[in-house]
């Protein structure tokens, strides 16, 4: 028998929430978090799109001038969410050789990188600044998180593009049940507001263009959605050993029942329009946690907006999930905080484990004419889920086609 | 032209902006690394710094021999001349 991982700390920096308290009520609540750009360079490279959902409490608030210098964005919401969720966890004594870390990124240090080359360009090599190495490099998140926790038992970085952070989940979980680790401190960050990101995204048609319209541009499931809204924050989970957190007498929110990761191997970035990789990562991982379809009562849907994105998720789900899928409470989060890429399905999982523990499926907002061949049951109002015994998932795909799925269980 | 106190007020502030440090823990007599905890990685940025703020050049092999705020002040003040 596999040692039953559990979840003992949360934390979060999102634009619906510098907190996870705030981010919680905010996500019952259905908040938009996404508005109009007013940086210089939106009309000074004229983007064709200029909203975004930037975080709700500036890194600037949290951390000290010092400490933010050697960090790049990233690194700052990844170690802010880390923060919490450790403090969280009231973990006070550990053995840290048997701690370890977990923290992706879809993208990671794009904004230290592109300064770096700005500064090259403009003032030379010299002035490009000693710090930038490390604080580009994508796994300059865990590195961070792993020195402020003191975690030695390896700082690991996955990178799937938006299925990152749900893969780290996976991978925390199988450091915990393989016994290298007791503790491990998993999450995902990102920063990617910056001009050539927009631009990127926005070139491939993939970002939604109602730029005079902000709070409703992230509609998933909607007829008219257009597109994501790219967002920016971290989610951070404390993901301990079952019998280690007993024997502190920790408070456990919810196991950690089930994990799986795919691969579509069937294009560069459109999805399968069969779903049949993501449905594959539903089948696995709920064979992982060993529950049944009828045991499902929420799904945290990928769900980004986006016209082709949308659909083979109903399709995956409905082929993992036979009737069931009917009887299933589906939030779609990113409807209210954008799509924070390779921190998304961190953030996502904090809201799935407090869904399970809290018994509620957060809202869904800009549901105002659902797609008729996405006829799932969308959580518009945010919902009680049963008493008993209760399961829920939480779905992340990544362009390269990357699937990964997260099985949470009531504990 | 800066009077070696102006270097000193200046190598001071930019100590602080990178590091932290209060500016009136930064004397002549105090060692970069043993007594100011400074690595490598923040002397090659306070360097660059101190190059733009004193118009001054200071070149890598000359880092390492800069061992007390005093040597620093030494080598911008006779760069300077």
């Amino acid at each position: 028998m596999a040692r039953k991982v559990v979840v003992t700390g949360l934390g979060a920096t999102t634009p619906i929430g510098g907190d996870v308290p705030t981010l919680w009520q905010n996500a019952v609540k259905g908040v938009s978090g996404v508005g109009q750009l007013t940086d210089d360079w939106v009309e000074k490279y004229d983007l064709p799109v200029k909203i975004a959902a930037k975080l709700s409490v500036p890194a600037e608030d949290v951390l000290g001038r010092v400490e933010m210098k050697r960090m790049d964005p990233s690194t700052q919401y990844g170690v802010i969410a880390a923060r919490e969720a450790w403090k969280d966890s009231g973990i006070e004594e550990i053995d840290h050789d048997r701690l370890a870390v977990a923290f992706a990124t879809g993208i990671g240090g794009v904004w230290t990188l592109l300064n770096g080359w700005d500064t090259l360009r403009e003032k030379g090599p010299r002035r490009v600044l000693p710090m930038t190495v490390p604080m580009l490099m994508p796994n300059g998140v865990a590195a961070a998180v792993s020195l402020d926790l003191g975690a030695r038992a390896g700082a690991h970085t996955p990178v799937s593009a938006c299925a990152s952070g749900t893969e780290a989940m996976a991978v925390g979980q199988e450091l915990i049940r393989a016994g290298k680790a007791d503790v491990v401190m998993v999450g995902g960050a990102e920063a990617a507001i910056h001009p050539m990101p927009l631009a990127a995204f926005a070139s491939m048609q993939a970002l939604s263009k109602r730029n005079d319209d902000p709070e409703h541009a992230s509609r998933p499931y909607d007829i008219d959605r257009d597109g994501f809204v790219m967002g920016e924050g971290a989610g951070a989970l404390v993901l301990e050993a079952e019998e280690h957190a007993l024997a502190r007498g920790a408070r456990i929110y919810a196991e950690l029942a089930g994990t799986s990761v795919t691969a579509d191997a069937y294009h560069i970035t459109a999805p399968d329009p069969e779903g049949l990789g993501a449905t594959r990562a539903l089948k696995a991982a709920m064979y992982d946690a060993r529950v049944q379809p009828e045991d499902i009562v929420h799904v945290n849907a990928h769900a980004t907006s986006t016209p082709v994105g949308d659909k083979p998720e109903y399709t995956a789900l409905k082929a993992a999930l036979g009737q069931h899928v009917d009887n299933v409470a589906v939030s779609a989060t990113k409807s209210q905080m954008g799509h924070l890429l390779g921190a998304s399905g961190a953030v996502e999982a904090v809201l799935t484990v407090l869904a399970v523990h809290e018994r509620k499926a957060p809202a869904t907002i800009n549901l105002d004419h659902q797609d008729p061949e996405i006829p799932l049951d969308v959580v518009t109002t945010a919902r009680d889920l049963p008493q008993g015994d209760i399961v829920a998932l939480s779905n992340s795909f990544g362009f390269g086609g990357h699937n990964a799925v997260l099985v949470v269980r009531n504990h | 032209m800066a009077s070696n106190e102006e270097i000193l007020a200046g190598l001071a502030e930019i100590i602080n902006e990178e590091t932290g440090l209060a500016p009136d823990a930064v004397q002549l007599d105090k060692s970069f690394t043993d007594d100011l905890d400074i690595d490598s990685i923040s002397m090659m940025t306070i360097v660059v710094n101190a190059e733009e703020k004193f118009g001054v050049r200071i070149p890598d092999e000359e880092v390492k021999n800069l061992s007390t705020v005093g040597d620093a002040v030494d080598f911008i003040s006779k760069a300077q001349a």
